[in-house]
């Protein structure tokens, strides 16, 4: 009961955020309605028992991720104009709205198998399990590594001064 | 009672917002954002996958996280060619950025 009005709390949370991302005319306050809505999923990630990944959300998203876009805000900032929008508006509603209408009625006409275990936690210990054992995902992480390190190198190469 | 298609359906919902942004804002930060925005759907449905159907295999979350390391990296590059972008043009509207338009 209680896990089912916390889901629903935070759903209208993060749809209402997520549609303030698209409509505040100040970019800066989208930013902020991001943050919003970074915080909510995170808080669907809790009700899922998923607690690990509700702190990664937290460190990656919150902390990181919003840091830099805000950052990126603040640094075009004499550029700014709002957050206009192009002239294919209404078609890419038309688009997204059908998308949409699709996307529900096949994962409400679906009979999903659920599974009757009730889901593991704290996810924490299995998760590092699965991740760094040898039968588990020790050559995606390694991969995972690599790929940050060259974004990183990339970050700077692209951002240096001349 | 919150089932699967609960979690499903707020994902698809916050998917579309995120594609519609992606689709008619000019501003790039902006579209960076909707992109987030839409990564952060497509775990919510991994996540409520992992737990609904294998509970006690955690797979959807592990590919979560290698989601979010691969947002982490886009979102880093991305912000470092908007800000050369706006170095060279000093202008971040996506209709103006047309050097590599033929």
């Amino acid at each position: 009961m209680g896990l089912a009005t916390a889901f629903w709390i935070m759903a209208v949370i993060v749809v209402i955020a997520a549609l303030g991302v698209i409509f505040l005319r100040n970019v800066f306050r989208a930013a902020l309605s991001l943050v919003l809505c970074f915080i909510t999923v995170a808080g669907l990630y809790i009700t899922l028992s998923a607690d690990f990944l509700a702190a990664v959300q937290i460190l990656v998203y919150v902390g990181a991720i919003s840091v830099l876009i805000i950052l990126a805000i603040m640094m075009t900032r004499d550029v700014q104009r709002g957050s206009p929008s192009n002239k294919i508006k209404f078609p890419a509603f038309l688009v997204v709205a059908v998308l949409m209408g699709i996307m529900i009625y096949t994962v409400t006409s679906n009979s999903w198998q659920i599974a009757a275990e009730s889901p593991l936690t704290p996810t924490t210990a299995p998760i590092a399990v699965k991740l760094f054992s040898e039968s588990g995902y020790i050559l995606p992480v390694e991969i995972g590594a690599m790929l940050i390190l060259a974004a990183i190198l990339g970050a700077i190469v692209i951002a240096r001064e001349k | 009672m919150i089932g699967l298609e609960h979690y499903l359906v707020l994902s698809a919902v916050l998917f579309c917002i995120g594609l519609y942004g992606v689709l008619t804002k000019r501003n790039a930060v902006i579209i960076l954002m909707c992109i987030e925005l839409m990564l952060n759907s497509v775990n919510i449905s991994l996540v409520a996958f992992s737990s609904y159907i294998v509970p006690l295999l955690l797979t959807g979350q592990i590919f979560a996280i290698f989601v979010m390391v691969v947002a982490a990296a886009e979102v880093a590059v991305g912000l470092a060619i908007i800000l050369a972008i706006y170095r060279g043009l000093t202008d971040i509207d996506a209709n103006n950025i047309n050097l590599m338009k033929w």
